[in-house]
């Protein structure tokens, strides 16, 4: 990679500030380019959601948020810091490990698949990340998974392992799980496509709560429409790792200006 | 000689090779459980020398005869300045030699946990030792527990070789009754029929016992 770093701030100050911003990030796997110098904003407080079709890079945007993959170019930034780099010598370098792990603790994340861990009980799965990543006291840590458990519904469910679960109840503690942690920024990803229609809104009366209380900056992908219209300050269209769109919810559902975002929304419309 | 006679006459040097063969079976089940953990571990470990050391063990252990590995461990280690009593140089080598199949099987079960799972606790900021001791390592347990109770049956069997670098075991007794007495089937029958109840009634049962207490611990029971 030989990135001329030098044009990209070395932190963004100032009370405008996103809270998180990709510029010019370019994700590639070998000769597929899936973000294509991608330049977004997300400030404090926000809803944005994500839509397009499938392989335009939506989920791409969350998961090199996440660090759960490296960009091959650009910069992230997340509270005002580079996430995928960091200052060395009055120079953006390579993010290091420790660098890595600080940044990520601002981040939560839930999957598509909820990804609990099936060893343990719902409790257990809230109570992991506080006790051994952030150092809390068992009595501690079991207060707050308690509360978030109650506040998704699934207090009385506390010492089950996630395989007596449904999907909706597993996805409602990957909820309380990733929000244990205290993040400042939520990524939602596509949490509601392996659940059942009946479930669904288990889990997205949870995310609507927490997107009254506008605490988080939350970026959420969906395939979600009607969803994504309530609950969204913004919504994003991607396409071919690009945004093609973007607009309040109003404007960009009732009156899309692009063609492609016209096609595509039809296309889901008749679907569903 | 009724077989009854044989077992009043040499059933108490028979017993005491079966306490051999069993703390045999014990020792060398635990190192062959530790050798493979930490081998199977480092076939994973992001720096080559360390994989590379991993894989020169494996190889070497796999690819050469158990017999061979013991006279070299008994006989040939002493030239080098590495003196073991017999005892140890049997379960030693013994534990080594399975170890080594073992690592396979630590390492094929680690790489069969979801990927949702490493994410899901790097999501969770766990340092990567972490996330392989809290979160990986028990449920690739799981995974590679019913592997482990062939490799067990296989380690208990392995033990008979030790006879030949004369550690007591059953076989070693066995061999003596039949040198002095030329009662082969009684001799070489008894130890078959021990072998086989302690593979058949105590390490398959402990194993299948094993599987069901960590699926429960996995919450699938």
């Amino acid at each position: 990679m030989t990135n001329d770093m030098s044009q990209y701030p070395l932190r963004l100050e100032g009370e405008d500030a996103p809270m998180i911003r990709f510029q010019d990030v370019t994700k590639r796997y070998d000769d597929l380019t899936v973000l294509d110098r991608l330049n977004l904003d997300v400030a404090a407080g926000e809803m944005v959601t994500i839509i397009g079709p499938s392989g335009s890079g939506k989920t791409t945007v969350l998961r090199v948020l996440m660090t759960l993959e490296r960009i091959d170019g650009g910069v992230i930034y997340v509270d005002g810091e580079p996430l995928t780099h960091m200052e060395k010598d009055g120079r953006l370098v390579q993010a290091n490990a420790a660098h890595l792990r600080r940044m990520r603790g601002k981040i939560g994340m839930c999957f598509q698949h909820f990804n609990l861990f099936p060893h343990m009980t719902a409790l257990g799965n809230c109570m992991e990340g506080p006790v051994q990543v952030l150092g809390l006291s068992k009595k501690e840590a079991e207060e707050r998974a308690l509360e978030l458990l109650d506040m998704v519904g699934m207090a009385e469910k506390r010492d089950e392992h996630p395989s007596r679960l449904s999907g909706g109840q597993q996805q409602r503690v990957a909820i309380a799980r990733a929000l244990a942690m205290r993040p400042t920024v939520m990524l939602f990803d596509e949490v509601t496509s392996a659940l059942d229609p009946e479930v669904i809104s288990e889990v997205t009366n949870v995310i609507r709560a927490l997107s009254e209380q506008h605490q988080l900056t939350m970026l959420m992908v969906t395939h979600q429409m009607g969803f994504a219209k309530e609950i969204s300050d913004r919504v994003v269209f991607f396409f071919d790792g690009s945004i093609e769109e973007q607009g309040t919810p109003d404007k960009l559902f009732d009156c899309p200006e692009k063609e492609r975002t016209q096609q595509f929304l039809s296309a889901v419309l008749e679907a569903t | 000689m009724s077989y009854l006679e044989f077992l009043s006459t040499y059933g108490e040097l028979l017993a005491g090779g079966t306490l051999m063969t069993l703390a045999q079976f014990v020792l060398a089940a635990l190192v062959a459980v530790a050798a493979a953990i930490v081998s199977g571990l480092m076939r994973l470990a992001p720096f080559k020398l360390v994989r590379g050391i991993a894989t020169v063990y494996i190889e070497l252990f796999r690819g050469t005869s158990l017999l061979v590995q013991l006279y070299w461990v008994f006989f040939a280690l002493p030239l080098f300045g590495v003196s073991l009593h017999k005892f140890a140089a049997g379960f030693l080598t013994v534990g080594l030699c399975f170890g080594a199949y073992g690592a396979e099987l630590v390492r094929g079960a680690v790489v069969s946990v979801p990927k949702g799972q490493w994410e899901a606790a790097l999501a969770l900021n766990m340092s990567p030792a972490r996330r392989m001791w809290r979160i990986i390592l028990p449920q690739a347990l799981v995974i590679m527990l019913p592997p482990w109770g062939n490799l067990m049956v296989e380690i208990l069997k392995g033990t008979a070789l030790v006879a030949l670098i004369s550690v007591t075991d059953l076989m070693f007794e066995a061999r003596q009754i039949n040198s002095a007495t030329y009662l082969s089937a009684q001799a070489f029958g008894t130890a078959l029929i021990v072998y086989y109840i302690f593979a058949r009634f105590m390490v398959t049962p402990m194993m299948r016992w094993l599987e069901r207490i960590m699926a429960r611990r996995i919450g699938r029971a």
